[in-house]
C-alpha cells in the first residue's frame, strides 16, 4: 500500500484550472520532489493534500485512507501530515518549545511532561537545545525554519510535505536546512517538496516531477531529470535556471 | 578589554549633546512665555477675582473633600465592575464578529447590529433610556436602583468598542499564523484560542487601555440618574454654598485615578514600539 495515492486530481481557482488530471504514488519512506515555476501549481497541490484547500475532482489516498472524501474530519486527517512552509509560520507569542509542544499537547493528547521530553530530545538532536526557551524572533531564519520542521514532525507523521522551505533563506542558512532534511530521510521519513532548489533535489529526492500548469509534463530520477531532460518545457526550464546562476 | 568609542563616535555624541542641550533650552523658554501669557490673560481679565473666588476657594475645596471622597468611592466600585464587564462582553462579541461558523450566524448577525447601535449611542442617551426606562417597566426581579442601571448603561456602551478593538486586534494577526495552525491539526477553535487570541489582544492592549480609561472617567455620568458619586456629591456641595470649587474638587481626583492607567498604557506602547524597532518590524 502506498503512503500517498493521488489519483485525478483537479483543481481550480474560479475559471483557472491549477492542477489538472494529476496522477502521482508515494511509496512508504520515499521522498518526491516538486519543480517547477512559479504558478505551476506546487504550492496548491501540497495545499490540497493537507486539505487546506479543497479539490474540485479526484481523491487523495492517503495511508488507505480516501481523505477528500465529502465528511471527513479534516483536523484528524491534518494532524497526521506535517507541512512546513516558506515564511516558517512559527507562534511568535510562543517560545520554541511551546511551538513545538502545542499540537502534541491540543490535538494528541499527550501530557504536557511528556511532550516537552520529547521535544527538547529533538532540539538536542538537531542542536537546538539551547534555543528552547526562546522566542522565534530571536532566531535566524535557518533556526527558525528548523524549528518548523520540528514543530511538523514531533508527532511522527505519515507525510510530510515541505513548501518551498528554503526559498526565504541564505545559502549558508539553506545548508543548515537541507542537512536537517537530508536526515529525516535517512530515519525514513516519507516525504513531498516543492523547491527551487536543484542541488537539494539531486540530493535527497527519489525521484523528481517536473510541473508545468499543474499538470506533470516529466518525472524521472534526478539525473534523468536534470542531466538528460527530454521535454522541450523541462529544457527550458533548466535552461533558465542555469543562465540565473541557480543550477 | 573595555569598551573603547572611537573618536567619530566620541564626537557625534558630542554634537549630540550640544543639539539636546539646545532644544532643551527653547523648550524651556517657550513653556515660560507661553506660561506668562495664560496668567497675563487670565489674571488680567475683568472677571478673575469672582472666578478664583467660586472656582478655587481654598476654604470650600477643604471643607467638599471628604463628601466628595466617599462619593469617589462609588465611581471606584463602578468603574472596576464595568471593566471587567466590558472586557468579557467585548472579547465575546468581538469573537462573535469574527466567527465564520454557520451555527453561529445569528450571533455574528446580533453583534454586528449590537456594535453598530451602542457606538452610535451617546452614553447620555443609553443613561437616561436605561435608567429610566427600564425601572418604568416594573418587572420586580429587575433591580432599579441608579447605581446598577449605571453600571449596567457603561457595560452596554464600552462593550461595543472594545469588541472592536478586539475585533480590530484578529484580525491584524496574519492569516498565515490561523493556517499554520490548522496545518499542524488544531481546530478552527484551537486556533482561534491558543494562537490568534493571544496575538491580536497583545496588538491591542494600548487602544484597550485608553479605553477603560474613558470608561474610568464617564464613571462620572451615573450622577444623572441620581446615584450619589463625587460629582453629584460635589453637585449637591455646590448647592448649598453656590461655590463651584467641588466641581474643581471632583475633577482632580478624577484625574488622580485615570493618571496610573494613562501612564501604565504609554509606558506599554513604548515598551512594544521598542520591541519591534529592534526587531525591524516597521
Amino acid at each position: 500500500m502506498s503512503a500517498l495515492n493521488l489519483i485525478n486530481l483537479r483543481k481550480s481557482f474560479g475559471a483557472e484550472l491549477v492542477i489538472s488530471d494529476l496522477h502521482l504514488r508515494l511509496q512508504k519512506h520515499q521522498v518526491k520532489v516538486l519543480i517547477g515555476a512559479s504558478g505551476s501549481g506546487k504550492s496548491t497541490l501540497l495545499r490540497c493534500i493537507n486539505l487546506l484547500e479543497e479539490i474540485d475532482d479526484g481523491q487523495i489516498i492517503l495511508d488507505g485512507e480516501d481523505i477528500s472524501a465529502v465528511g471527513i474530519d479534516a483536523d484528524k486527517v491534518r494532524a497526521s501530515i506535517g507541512s512546513v512552509f516558506q515564511a516558517f509560520n512559527l507562534f511568535p507569542h510562543l517560545t520554541v518549545l511551546q511551538n513545538i509542544t502545542l499540537a502534541p499537547r491540543l490535538v494528541h493528547g499527550i501530557s504536557q511532561p511528556e511532550a516537552e521530553v520529547d521535544a527538547l530530545n529533538l532540539l538536542s538532536r538537531f542542536g537546538l537545545s539551547e534555543k528552547a526557551h526562546q522566542y522565534p524572533d530571536l532566531l535566524s531564519g535557518g533556526q527558525q525554519q528548523r524549528v518548523a520542521i520540528l514543530r511538523a514532525i514531533i508527532c511522527k507523521p505519515k507525510l510530510l510535505l515541505l513548501d518551498e522551505v528554503t526559498s526565504a533563506l541564505d545559502p549558508v542558512l539553506i545548508a543548515e536546512v537541507l542537512s536537517l532534511i537530508s536526515e529525516l530521510k535517512n530515519d525514513g521519513m516519507t516525504m513531498l517538496i516543492a523547491t527551487h532548489e536543484m542541488g537539494f533535489a539531486r540530493k535527497v529526492a527519489d525521484e523528481v516531477l517536473f510541473l508545468k500548469g499543474g499538470e506533470i509534463i516529466e518525472s524521472g530520477t534526478p539525473h534523468q531529470m536534470l542531466e538528460k531532460p527530454e521535454s522541450a518545457e523541462l529544457k527550458n526550464f533548466l535552461f533558465a535556471l542555469e543562465q540565473a546562476g541557480r543550477l | 578589554m573595555s569598551y573603547q568609542p572611537s573618536a567619530l563616535r566620541l564626537q557625534r555624541e558630542a554634537s549630540r549633546r550640544q543639539a539636546s542641550r539646545r532644544s532643551t533650552t527653547i523648550a524651556l523658554l517657550s513653556t515660560l512665555a507661553v506660561g506668562a501669557l495664560v496668567i497675563v490673560v487670565v489674571t488680567g481679565a475683568k472677571g478673575f477675582a469672582l472666578v478664583r473666588e467660586s472656582f478655587f476657594s481654598w476654604h470650600y475645596a477643604v471643607h467638599s473633600f471628604p463628601s466628595v471622597l466617599s462619593g469617589i468611592w462609588l465611581n471606584l466600585r463602578v468603574m472596576i465592575i464595568a471593566e471587567i464587564f466590558v472586557l468579557i462582553f467585548g472579547l465575546l462579541l468581538a469573537l462573535a464578529r469574527t466567527s465564520k461558523s454557520p451555527v453561529l450566524y445569528p450571533v455574528k448577525l446580533f453583534a454586528t447590529f449590537y456594535t453598530d447601535i451602542f457606538r452610535g449611542l451617546p452614553l447620555l442617551l443609553v443613561l437616561l433610556l436605561v435608567g429610566f426606562g427600564i425601572p418604568g417597566l416594573q418587572i420586580s426581579w429587575i433591580p432599579n436602583s441608579a447605581v446598577m442601571l449605571g453600571t449596567l448603561s457603561l457595560i452596554l456602551t464600552y462593550s461595543a468598542y472594545v469588541a472592536e478593538v478586539i475585533r480590530a486586534g484578529i484580525e491584524a494577526v496574519n492569516p498565515a499564523q490561523r493556517m499554520a495552525a490548522r496545518a499542524l491539526g488544531l481546530s478552527q477553535t484551537q486556533a482561534q484560542r491558543f494562537v490568534v487570541l493571544p496575538q491580536a489582544l497583545r496588538k491591542v492592549t494600548p487602544p484597550l487601555l485608553n479605553d477603560l480609561v474613558s470608561l474610568q472617567k464617564d464613571s462620572g455620568l451615573i450622577s444623572v440618574l441620581g446615584a450619589i458619586d463625587a460629582i453629584r456629591a460635589a453637585g449637591i456641595e455646590t448647592a448649598q454654598s453656590f461655590n463651584f470649587t467641588p466641581y474643581l474638587v471632583a475633577g482632580a481626583i478624577f484625574i488622580a485615578l485615570t493618571i496610573p492607567l494613562t501612564r501604565f498604557t504609554d509606558w506599554l506602547t513604548r515598551k512594544q514600539d521598542r520591541a519591534r524597532q529592534q526587531q525591524g518590524q516597521w
